[in-house]
């Protein structure tokens, strides 16, 4: 069979890993800035509990392979505890928390780079703690993080490829469940690459365009 | 009438102390102006007054309200208080309307058409409506520093705090700013001014506090304090600055 054929046989395959691979990663990062936004406010407060609880997480969070984490939750946990997790819903829990630990950071460091003058004139004002944050310091701060947060959401997306791991079909195990047939294994990873390529290049080209967008304003 | 009531009011920053004792009542439309040497503790005083610092000790109350009070509402207490800060700190996302508009928007109820209308009727009052739908970051110093009178005066306050207004302006900007201060203080504006002008406290002023080393060293009329200076500290500090 030519390199084409090949690929092309296995294409509707791949395309329906890589479906999976964006449905992953878009449920787990519209998440991930959830948990992130709210730890990395947590990360700034007085409380010197919720600034603890958000530490606590970051650092075993980042000190701690993904792959460990991926296997630990579906593999680790169902075995102490009565949770019955499909591949998909521990693949998005995994992604899910690892992204928001480095979000956390992005949210916490853009928060501070931001003039301590700005929340005091928007308290003076009159306007609460939460108010100033939501109308004054993250418009501000949203904007500084674009790029570090385009940058873990691109890490993310190829994250997921370790979700093959516990047998989740996303692109990269689908890429193998065909070499593992056809033993074509340099045209399908080929193939396999440039469909992440495409993925995280529509990422950028878009996060560029947002960037400017935000420029203009 | 008392607007503010500051009594045996302390401050500390861990060990240093910055404010010791200090008791002060201001009347209305009354302007105060604060001066004294850098670290006497005249902006830390000021800053307490609207809570931006927590008082170590002792009671502020504003309009007989008492600020440290568990159930004084901080938020509205603060509409009562415009607060005009050395740095601006205009919002630089917004444009110069905008800022003037998002508290009286937020906070007041006002629509889009009543808060423009008192932004413009504001930016009349310092001499920039041309600037309404500029950004801060293309407006001179001075003119940053009206915007954040005008901010400030949206939110139709009783009292107006200035912390050292003038001092991060170039010079030939200090008088417009003063200006607008001015007539603000001859419509009646109850005012404490943290200052280093001491031509504009002199002019200005009903009554001119010296502090150093967190005390209320001196007080008076702008004529009794600058003229016939009592304490020898003042004297000290006069003859530097005059």
């Amino acid at each position: 069979m030519e390199t084409i054929e090949v690929i092309l046989e296995g294409l509707p395959t791949l395309l329906r890993g890589m479906g999976v691979t964006i449905e992953i990663t878009v449920i787990s990062l519209i998440l991930a800035m959830f948990i992130g936004l709210i730890l990395g406010v947590c990360s700034i407060t007085k409380s010197r509990i919720l600034r603890g609880f958000s530490t606590a997480f970051v650092d075993i969070i980042r000190g701690t392979p993904l792959l460990v984490q991926i296997l630990f939750i579906y593999f680790g946990l169902p075995s102490v505890i009565d949770i019955d997790l499909t591949a998909f819903s521990a693949g998005v829990i995994a992604i899910t928390v690892n992204a928001a630990a480095y979000l956390v950071e992005i949210f916490r460091a853009g928060i501070n780079s931001i003039d301590k003058g700005q929340m005091e004139a928007g308290r003076t004002i009159g306007f609460s703690y939460a108010q100033t944050m939501r109308l004054i310091i993250l418009p501000q701060a949203i904007k500084r993080m674009i790029p570090a947060i385009v940058n873990q959401f691109i890490v993310s997306i190829k994250d997921t490829s370790l979700l093959s791991a516990i047998g989740l079909a996303e692109l990269t195990l689908s890429g193998q469940s065909i070499y593992a047939a056809n033993y074509r294994a340099f045209e399908i990873l080929f193939a396999v690459g440039v469909l992440y390529f495409v993925i995280i290049y529509s990422l950028s080209l878009f996060a560029r365009w947002l960037e400017r967008r935000l420029d203009v304003a | 009438m008392r607007m503010i009531e500051v009594q045996n009011l302390k401050k500390s920053f861990g060990k240093l102390e910055v404010l010791k004792d200090i008791n002060i009542d201001v009347q209305s439309q009354e302007v105060v102006c604060v001066i004294g040497p850098s670290g006497s503790g005249k902006s830390t005083l000021l800053r307490c007054m609207n809570l931006l610092e927590e008082p170590t000790g002792g009671d502020i109350l504003i309009e007989g309200d008492n600020l440290t009070a568990p159930k004084t509402n901080i938020n509205e207490l603060r509409q009562r208080m415009g607060m005009v800060f050395q740095q601006f700190n205009l919002f630089p996302h917004m444009t110069v309307m905008e800022n003037i508009t998002l508290g009286p928007k937020k906070l007041k109820g006002k629509t889009e058409s009543e808060a423009n209308e008192l932004g413009t009727q504001l930016l009349d009052k310092v001499g920039l409506v041309d600037k309404a739908e500029v950004y801060p970051d293309n407006l001179s110093g001075g003119q940053k520093q009206r915007v954040a009178i005008a901010r400030a005066l949206a939110m139709e306050p009783h009292i107006m705090l200035f912390d050292e207004p003038t001092s991060a302006l170039d010079p030939e900007m200090v008088g417009e700013v003063l200006q607008v201060m001015k007539d603000l203080a001859e419509e009646g504006m109850t005012m404490i001014i943290v200052t280093h002008e001491m031509g504009f406290a002199k002019e200005v002023a009903d009554r001119v506090i010296f502090m150093d080393e967190g005390f209320i060293v001196e007080q008076g009329t702008p004529d009794e304090l600058f003229n016939h200076p009592q304490n020898e500290r003042t004297q000290a500090f006069l003859s530097k600055v005059l």
